[in-house]
């Protein structure tokens, strides 16, 4: 037998851990989707798709802007000092991945902008007139433009990197502490990313990209799914007990049917049948994406909170 | 320069939580809140059966996960003594060092900021000792300097067995068990 018994009773502490709510989780969704849209708007401005005058690059990062404010908002609801939030901004704490990513994010803004400058949206021009002008100014240099879209390649695979390491950076938790979580975010975030412009986009050629884009994140997703549980397997007892909460604990229901089975494996199989032509596309595969990858940071910052180390003193 | 750290006889300890009321006396802690707590461990197989009565508390750990996450560096490490404190007026209240503390150690006050046991550091400057400590009325608590080999924690942690708790998240936690 081994019985602890405790008088703490610390709120959100114990019996578990429950400190993050639902505002990290969708922070962290936001996040990776924003991430994996500047990476696609960003590569559609390098590779000279964006003179298409249907491009989606010239929606996405003016959407990309409202959801990571979204998301920047979740976050600052989690906040219990709400006040002194502006401390973050009067130091860089190099150790602190919460720290690289507020800074990474006030660089995210004006690069979003950037891109939203290249084409503003029609409603933006009449009321700020000047903006035709300076968009004119862009588009005349195709090197600036090249330029905006790689760092917004940059920027956005530092920030959907950064969710991930936000969390695997915390050794107290296991099921977080794996150098791979950055990639299953990233991943995640791309796909999700790729799936909302397959939704979104007008141009019927770049839809049909996006899909095929989807189907290869997606099966990315679940080989780095697979190897971050043999990581994990492969680990210490406690990192072993973390997996186990997702495979086969209280978080498998959860996990397999709403992350792997409507996240990932379905709508992979809807698009492939898609994009061989055998369907016609439907907006269904894309919005289980999204949902799945929603749900994939719920069950993370759920499950990560609720693994932890054995008090292994005693044997 | 001091290390300080705290040696608790777990031999002696009867779980009485006169060192949990001392700290919450001493500072403010809110109700419903613990800087400080018992815990009682049983463990073994019928018949031979043993259990380990002892309090716990934030380690005050050398290698200090929940300062290197702190974003705005609230999480510190004193000056004096190597102890882990948190300048509430740099807390945002982001909750990552009560994640990244494998004691779950600390909580969220209700004012907000991030909380958790100071080793009673404004008295430790003035030559006292930490409340819990002090109040201890089966004398099982010993605070002192783990670097001067004279002080009393050093001699009896050179004389007796102990451990510390959860070795394997590898955070030198500087509060030792006596067994």
């Amino acid at each position: 037998m081994h019985e602890i018994f405790t008088t703490r009773h610390n709120p959100h502490i114990d019996p578990s851990m429950t400190m993050w709510g639902w505002e990290i989780p969708v922070y962290l969704f936001l996040g990776g989707m924003v991430a994996g849209m500047m990476i696609i708007a960003g590569y559609f401005l390098f590779s000279g798709r964006h003179k298409e005058s249907n491009c989606s690059c010239y929606s996405i990062p003016f959407t990309s802007f409202i959801l990571l404010s979204a998301g920047m908002l979740a976050l600052f609801l989690d906040l219990s000092h709400k006040p002194y939030v502006w401390r973050l901004y009067t130091t860089f704490q190099i150790t602190s991945p919460m720290s690289w990513g507020a800074w990474i994010l006030l660089l995210v803004y004006p690069a979003l902008i950037a891109n939203i400058i290249i084409r503003p949206p029609s409603w933006m021009t009449k009321r700020i007139p000047k903006l035709v002008d300076v968009s004119g100014k862009i588009q005349a240099h195709p090197f600036l433009v090249k330029n905006i879209g790689i760092l917004n390649m940059i920027l956005g695979m530092m920030l959907g990197a950064y969710t991930g390491v936000l969390l695997s950076t915390m050794g107290a938790r296991p099921l977080w502490n794996t150098s791979l979580l950055w990639v299953l975010f990233l991943v995640s975030g791309l796909s999700t990313a790729a799936a909302y412009v397959h939704l979104v986009a007008k141009n019927k050629a770049e839809s049909e990209l996006l899909a095929k884009a989807d189907n290869g994140f997606l099966v990315v997703e679940l080989f780095v799914m697979v190897m971050l549980f043999l990581g994990l397997l492969s680990s210490a007892g406690p990192h072993i007990e973390a997996a186990q909460l997702l495979l086969s604990g209280p978080y498998a229901p959860a996990f397999w049917v709403f992350v792997i089975g409507l996240g990932i494996v379905i709508p992979l199989g809807i698009q492939l049948l898609a994009v061989n032509h055998k369907i016609k596309h439907t907006p269904i595969a894309p919005i289980m994406v999204i949902v799945g990858g929603l749900i994939l940071r719920f069950v993370i910052v759920s499950a990560g909170q609720y693994s932890h180390w054995f008090n292994a003193h005693f044997k | 320069m001091p290390r300080y750290g705290m040696v608790i006889d777990t031999r002696k300890c009867v779980g009485c939580s006169d060192c949990v009321v001392a700290c919450k006396t001493e500072n403010n802690v809110p109700i419903g809140y613990n800087r400080d707590w018992i815990v009682t461990e049983s463990f073994g197989k019928f018949p031979d059966i043993n259990m380990e009565i002892r309090t716990e508390r934030c380690n005050h750990c050398t290698e200090t996960p929940c300062v290197s996450c702190c974003p705005t560096g609230a999480s510190h490490i004193h000056d004096v003594g190597g102890v882990v404190l948190v300048d509430h007026n740099k807390c945002i209240g982001c909750k990552a060092c009560v994640e990244a503390c494998p004691y779950d150690a600390r909580f969220i006050h209700p004012d907000g900021y991030a909380d958790k046991c100071t080793f009673c550091i404004h008295r430790v400057e003035k030559g006292e000792n930490p409340a819990c400590v002090d109040v201890c009325p089966t004398y099982c608590m010993y605070f002192g300097d783990l670097d001067d080999p004279n002080s009393e924690v050093s001699k009896l942690l050179n004389s007796r067995k102990y451990h510390v708790l959860i070795p394997d998240a590898g955070t030198k936690p500087n509060i030792f068990y006596l067994v």
